[in-house]
């Protein structure tokens, strides 16, 4: 997976900020944030080998399924929450986003770009589901339940009032200002930084 | 037989005995003139005091949690899963303390020792202690050891809600805390089932109003099946199946066979209800799962338990388990979002166990791995 959207996220996370970060995986990530930005971290992961090891990386961790609301997390407890490439494995992706920025003043997303020319090259020539490197699974046994694309999120924040404050594009080879320009249709991944509106 | 001892293993160990000659008031205002603790150690105490660990113990433990107290010992201590040099709780680097509860009866002043104003034993009129006179005696113990703090307080159970109870009311002496398979209250549930085991204890010809040993009885049998109510809320109804099944101990269901049949969890619940009914004292009992009753830690604070929690100034382990009936996961999920509400330092487990409430004493990789991983933030690095 190509996880160049953690380097653009580590940047906009303030030093010494608090930060949730929910998919939180084995921590490496959450440890860097603390590590380089002097974060207060708790990550939020449901696997038990991923909870051992962001423990044993001396993180505080809460094993608890996103998609069942993120209830315990009371607003005012955190400074930015984060959702680095788990968008798409919610059951309810709207829900969490809402929650996201009610917990928090900011969230940071990054996910996936399914309106990538890659995709829509695979969909419309073969006419089958997109799998790549990237993507290598089947559409039947993925986690990935809820792929989007650039243009999709960006509706779906402005259906919810969610405002954006920045956005930041991974894209291959020679294609970042291809990227930049049309994002939608270069950006492998997209991150974004949002927040409630009038927030 | 042990002849040798497993290699990470803490050993041969001896129980101690602390006597405190000051007066002991209790919350109900009880008074003690004077008493004693029994308490295990393990490992070595640092020079400068920041390695000792307080293990609390369940309703029915003791003192003994890890070791031998013989080399033909078959049973180590009730913990000796967790505790142990290179185990979880390390005792190469951690010191180890583990007191026998105010009011129990493996040792420490309780129904079955004397009470010197009447040269007998207390028997029933032993005081009834609560869950904060436990920490406060153990406060009282840890001070004649030298220990100025606990680098971590450590319980399951009853003794889970014993380190938050310590959490809350020393928070300058706890640097971690970690509660297992605990609740911050009892339920109506809760305390419908220990009235059923005090039930049986209190209807048993032999119980004498509590004052058995005084008249030389012995009320085995409501203490048999009060332990075979509580051992069955140990227990999850998956692993019971697993475990015991369908599965019969004695006769058949044959045609012709007249024998009388006896289910193996028939005859698992009599021998634990047995056993236990020689070794555990009636009164003691009564007043564990009294203790157990009347905790809520909320309750000094309006009913607030995120306030109650603010008080504390440890980091918290908190984990539950999948099965447990007793103690179920939805409670130690309150202890969290209180404990996160409060602003405090947090990891929260929900271990995937069939082990039910027991599971906390009983071997799961998760769960060791976890703990063994968190505990290496307790003590001097």
């Amino acid at each position: 997976m190509n996880r160049l959207d953690l380097r653009t996220v580590l940047d906009w996370v303030p030093t010494g900020s608090r930060v949730l970060d929910l998919g939180c995986g084995d921590g490496t990530f959450l440890a860097r944030l603390r590590d380089e930005r002097a974060a207060i971290g708790v990550g939020v992961d449901i696997d038990p080998n991923n909870l051992v090891a962001a423990v044993a990386k001396g993180l505080d961790v809460i094993q608890e399924d996103i998609n069942d609301g993120l209830h315990c997390f009371t607003a005012n407890r955190f400074d930015v929450v984060v959702l680095a490439h788990a968008l798409q494995e919610l059951t309810h992706p709207h829900i969490a986003l809402q929650r996201m920025v009610d917990i928090a003043d900011e969230a940071i997303v990054s996910f996936p770009n399914f309106g990538h020319w890659s995709c829509r090259l695979h969909l419309g020539i073969k006419g089958k589901m997109p799998m790549s490197r990237a993507m290598p699974l089947h559409w039947y046994d993925t986690p990935n339940i809820h792929f989007c694309t650039v243009r999709d999120f960006e509706a779906l924040c402005s259906a919810l009032e969610i405002d954006i404050i920045e956005r930041a594009t991974i894209s291959g080879n020679a294609q970042h200002l291809l990227a930049k320009w049309r994002p939608n249709l270069f950006a492998t991944s997209a991150i974004y930084r949002i927040r409630r509106s009038g927030g | 037989m042990t002849n040798k001892l497993p290699a990470n293993s803490v050993g041969l160990v001896k129980p101690q005995t602390a006597h405190f000659h000051a007066p002991f008031t209790f919350a109900n205002g009880s008074i003690l003139a004077q008493h004693e603790l029994v308490y295990e150690t393990y490992g070595e105490l640092n020079d400068a005091g920041d390695n000792a660990v307080l293990i609390c113990h369940a309703l029915s433990g003791s003192h003994h949690a890890a070791g031998f107290h013989s080399a033909d010992d078959r049973r180590p201590g009730w913990w000796d899963l967790a505790i142990g040099p290179g185990k979880p709780i390390d005792t190469n680097r951690l010191f180890v303390v583990c007191s026998n509860n105010l009011g129990c009866c493996d040792g420490s002043s309780g129904p079955n020792t004397i009470n010197l104003s009447t040269g007998e034993a207390w028997g029933g009129t032993f005081p009834q202690p609560q869950v904060s006179d436990w920490v406060r005696s153990q406060k009282q113990l840890a001070e004649s050891l030298g220990i100025g703090r606990w680098a971590a307080v450590i319980g399951g159970s009853l003794g889970g809600m014993q380190a938050l109870q310590w959490a809350v009311d020393f928070p300058d002496w706890v640097e971690h805390c970690v509660a297992l398979a605990a609740a911050p209250g009892l339920t109506a549930q809760n305390i419908a089932f220990n009235e059923i085991a005090r039930h049986a204890i209190l209807s048993d010809p032999d119980w004498c109003e509590g004052d058995y040993l005084a008249q030389n009885k012995l009320p085995a049998r409501g203490v048999a099946l009060a332990r075979m109510v509580g051992h069955l809320t140990y227990m999850s109804a998956d692993g019971m199946s697993d475990r015991f099944g369908r599965e019969l101990r004695e006769g058949s269901f044959a045609p012709g066979d007249n024998r009388e049949w006896v289910f193996q969890v028939e005859s698992y619940l009599r021998h634990q209800g047995s056993r236990f009914s020689t070794q555990f004292d009636a009164n003691t009992y009564v007043l564990m799962t009294r203790a157990l009753d009347l905790f809520d830690l909320a309750s000094e604070h309006g009913g607030d338990l995120v306030a109650a929690l603010s008080q504390a100034q440890a980091s918290f382990l908190i984990a539950s388990f999948s099965s447990d009936w007793r103690f179920p996961p939805q409670r130690s999920i309150e202890i969290r979002d209180a404990l996160m509400a409060a602003g405090k330092s947090v990891t929260y487990a929900n271990i995937e166990t069939d082990d039910g409430h027991d599971g906390f004493l009983l071997p799961n990789p998760t769960y060791e791995a976890l703990l063994a991983q968190w505990m290496r933030r307790v003590g001097p690095s």
